[in-house]
């Protein structure tokens, strides 16, 4: 590891440790609003059809109630978003399952959910879409003439001469499943409105100005403030629904005058709320003798659900990994997301990504199974080094770690030795079978494309009078180490102690627009920023004053002389770094500045007898970039390996007719505590110049690997490929049944 | 349709006061005898620490100590602990953290922190009961308490370290 400077490069206890531990952290849950109703949803119990009538129970005491409709929507009745077509409230028809259709509110916290039961609504109901085959099949048609919300397609070399030079050609379909991300702090919303008319909302959330943007279009002549409350993680799932949320919750408080909290139970949460999308991806490959490819020709399918949401952008993250990171000189891929009646699929960590790495990764097993080709020494001949070239034509020019995580895992983790260890004691009796499986992903941090540009993302650093630094921006804890990151970078910067920096609270009416909080984007991107506001800001006081200085008695004595008319405030722009170039009409060109790369083993058992996998210890050697707190850092790989596992083996999201039907933690199953294996995490630190202190995000590439990885262990353990998730016993045992093998 | 009470309404019986332990001193409650235990603390005795995850005892972010016992507060009706100690995470620190807390501080165990106060519950009353420092045997104790986002290992080294500062083994 690089030398850690006076901050970075420490793990420096987090900034949030103490409140969060003695329990005083304050979520939205937790905030006292006196005289405060309790809002709840009315959803549609259909996938697909026209609402006919809505008709109250005349027994409820609705009087006591404040109910809001569309008729109650000022604005337009939409979430903005990409597009703006999914409505806040149902239109007079519905084309999902637990589509809001309108919302009641009561004083009563209890009392408010029964409300729920006696609210009818009455539809003519369409036969729905329900997968992608039958949105494919145009058995409705429920966006434009084709089903599709958006297509990619990408051209690299030519395949047909890519295939002709072939020895081998392989071809593979995967399939992964809806994930639900779980966070432990459910959905929540407060709002109310201020005596000039503000509406102020505060809540769990990822992505204040996302929120803000939303509810202009929903209240168009009102100011709108919105706050961030300490967020009891989030993954992707707090990024888009809040701004439905907040429309909710800010219809009920401007109709009712009163402060209003919208608190989601587990189950709604789980039934009404975005997943990862699930996917179809086909690989057809070509291949020589030694293990060279010639041609990847690769077709990927997501299930974007009933409106558009981040679909695009979704799926555009995923085909531009979908070859994995490995240099093919032909390449295709073609990419549809497609609408059906399920609710909408959204951002989950890693975007896109891990569903088509799942399937790239895995086709190395299908690949090694029929060329006889051994899966290890086919990445090793065809990953991408410097220089290598990817399909989007983008050239690998600096942090290319795809060997060294490679080669760093395999060795730590004895791969080769392990691998002849049980194979071998696979072959006599015994209760398990043991299986050792690799995978190496790569993750591209940052919004794809132009997209940075496009946000322009502003991030400010302040002396304030008493003596401290502040951090400014919108950008969000919600548990990863946002606050303790950034205040290390601007530490550092100013040659500062952490003591006396200190990270503002995403508020719309105090903070910069710095984006939001997702895409790995945080550390690189707004840490960047910052990181030059905080060299600016030390090269003004040094102009005034000789020099910035460093301790809590010359800093006071500074802002006393600077900040006389208020805080000493430096905002910095985004500024794209000018070697990166990206075509966005002809999808071609550096979709991402850098990327980071990881590779991991996977070890694990099978019982011979029920198919239960156990994973027993997981190797994961992980380049990002520099590690601001390695703590921190190893807590991103340790939770998204740890989820990657989950989807892999156990998180099996189960819809009947376009519902969520298993929406409890008593039958969706994540990992626990006894599931989850120790882990070797091993952090390869090689620097990209851009990134603060050399720094890529890190946040979701944990999350790409561990499934192909469980795939590729799964079938050295018992000969059996499962190219589905989630590998359940079930899955494992059909297999081997078919192949005609079976265990004790 | 009648407006029916829900069953937490049901009042106590006769003067419907019960008296609970809670970090120590004594409170007492006079309301709905089926009012669960997490709303009894968050609501009536105004202890936000304890959190809720499902409501149904599956994820443990509203666990608290019942006699030195992990339970989960959601599932609990208030008449059943009454005469009972009750402990949250209020009770943990003094001014400075407990050696728990620390040793979670220092591994950065905490990361969101919703699920941190259950956690520290459960593990408290393995590192109390002198609980050993074994992986899987910490592992086993603290599988009803879930986190999505640690991977859960920050944690078991928290565990870890507080048992040996102890002098366990």
């Amino acid at each position: 590891m690089t030398k850690p400077g006076i901050a970075v490069g420490r793990s420096v206890p987090r900034v949030d440790a103490d409140a969060k531990l003695r329990g005083v952290a304050k979520y939205i849950d937790d905030l006292r609003l006196p005289g405060c109703l309790y809002g709840v949803t009315v959803r549609s119990t259909i996938a697909f059809g026209a609402i006919k009538k809505i008709e109250f129970d005349p027994c409820c005491p609705w009087k006591e109630a404040v109910i809001a409709t569309t008729k109650d929507i000022p604005g337009e009745n939409c979430v903005a978003v990409i597009e703006a077509d999914q409505p806040l409230l149902a239109p007079g028809r519905v084309l999902h399952p637990m589509e809001p259709i309108l919302l009641v509110a009561h004083p009563d916290r209890n009392m408010v959910w029964q409300a729920l039961r006696h609210v009818k609504v009455t539809y003519e109901e369409m036969d729905p879409v329900l997968s992608i085959e039958e949105s494919l099949a145009r058995k409705q048609l429920l966006r434009g003439t084709d089903n599709v919300f958006k297509e990619y397609l990408i051209e690299h070399g030519d395949i047909a001469k890519g295939f002709a030079a072939a020895d081998f050609i392989v071809q593979g379909e995967y399939r992964t499943q809806a994930q639900e991300h779980a966070y432990i702090e459910p959905n929540a919303m407060a709002a109310w409105v201020e005596a000039d008319g503000t509406i102020v909302v505060a809540g769990s959330m990822q992505c204040p100005f996302y929120v803000q943007k939303a509810l202009k279009r929903i209240f168009p002549d009102r100011n709108i403030r919105v706050m961030q409350a300490v967020t009891g993680g989030a993954f992707g799932g707090k990024e888009d629904y809040p701004s439905m949320l907040a429309g909710h919750v800010a219809l009920l408080a401007v109709k009712s005058r009163r402060p209003v909290k919208m608190l989601y139970d587990r189950s709604e949460d789980m039934a009404s709320t975005t997943k990862r999308h699930p996917s179809v991806v086909r690989h057809r490959t070509g291949l020589t003798r030694d293990g060279r490819l010639t041609a990847q020709d690769i077709d990927v399918l997501f299930d974007g659900g009933a409106y558009l949401t981040l679909s695009p952008v979704v799926l555009s993250r995923g085909t531009l990994h979908a070859t994995g990171p490995y240099a093919c000189p032909n390449v295709r891929v073609r990419s549809r997301a497609m609408a059906t009646n399920t609710p909408p699929n959204g951002a989950f960590r890693g975007f896109g990504a891990p569903q088509t790495l799942f399937a790239a990764e895995t086709h190395w097993e299908k690949i090694a199974a029929e060329t006889g080709l051994d899966p290890l020494a086919l990445r090793r001949k065809n990953l991408v080094r410097p220089g290598s070239v990817l399909a989007t034509g983008q050239v690998l020019k600096e942090s290319v770690s795809a060997s060294e995580a490679l080669e760093r895992c395999v060795r730590i983790c004895s791969y080769d030795k392990t691998r002849r260890r049980y194979s071998a004691a696979n072959r006599k009796p015994g209760p398990v079978w043991r299986g050792i499986g690799l995978a190496l992903v790569h993750h591209g941090p940052g919004f794809t494309g132009s997209g940075e540009v496009t946000l322009a993302s502003r991030a400010a650093v302040a002396l304030e009078a008493d003596g401290t630094v502040s951090v400014l921006a919108a950008t969000t804890e919600m548990g990863q180490g946002e606050a303790t990151v950034l205040a290390q970078i601007v530490a550092e910067t100013l040659g500062l102690d952490m003591a006396l920096v200190r990270v503002a609270t995403p508020d719309t009416a105090k903070v910069p627009n710095s984006g939001p909080t997702v895409a790995s984007r945080t550390t690189m991107i707004i840490g960047g920023i910052l990181m030059k506001a905080a060299a600016k800001l030390k090269e003004a006081v040094a102009e005034e004053l000789g020099a910035f200085p460093t301790t809590a008695a010359g800093l006071k004595k500074a802002a006393r002389k600077l900040c006389a008319k208020g805080p000493l405030h430096v905002e910095e722009e985004y500024q794209k770094p000018p070697e990166v170039v990206w075509n966005e009409t002809a999808y071609r060109g550096d979709a991402y500045g850098v990327y980071g790369y990881e590779a991991i083993a996977v070890d694990l058992s099978v019982d011979r007898v029920t198919y239960e996998v156990k994973v027993r210890r997981v190797t994961a050697s992980t380049d990002v970039g520099r590690a601001i707190h390695p703590d921190l850092v190893r807590g991103q790989i340790a939770g998204g390996t740890v989820q990657g596992l989950g989807w892999a083996l156990t998180e099996n999201t189960v819809f009947s007719r376009g519902r969520m039907v298993n929406s409890q933690f008593t039958n969706y199953i994540i990992p626990t505590f006894a599931d989850a294996p120790d882990m070797d995490l091993d952090i390869i630190e090689n620097p990209y110049s851009r990134g603060p202190y050399g720094a890529k995000g890190i946040g979701e590439l944990p999350h790409n690997a561990p499934a192909p990885a469980v795939a590729a262990a799964v079938r050295h353990a018992t000969g059996l490929l499962v190219p589905d998730l989630p590998i359940l016993p079930e899955k494992i045992c059909h297999g081997l049944l078919a192949k005609g093998r079976k265990g004790s | 349709m009648k407006r029916r009470p829900a069953p937490h309404t049901t009042r106590l019986p006769r003067k419907g006061r019960l008296v609970i332990t809670v970090n120590g001193k004594k409170r007492s409650y006079a309301g709905p005898a089926f009012k669960r235990l997490i709303d009894v603390l968050r609501e009536d005795f105004g202890l936000t620490g304890t959190k809720e995850g499902c409501g149904e005892g599956e994820c443990g972010a509203c666990t608290v100590l019942l006699d030195g016992l992990p339970v989960a507060s959601c599932i609990i009706p208030v008449s059943q602990v009454s005469g009972r100690k009750v402990e949250t995470v209020e009770s943990l620190a003094n001014r400075s953290l407990s050696p728990l807390q620390r040793s979670f501080m220092e591994e950065a165990a905490a990361q969101c922190g919703i699920c941190t106060p259950g956690i520290l519950l459960t593990a408290w009353s393995w590192v109390k009961a002198g609980g050993s420092a074994d992986r899987d045997a910490i592992r086993r104790h603290l599988s009803g308490n879930l986190c999505r986002c640690t991977g859960y290992q920050s944690i078991v080294d928290a565990v870890v370290k507080t048992i040996k500062k102890r002098g366990g083994r």
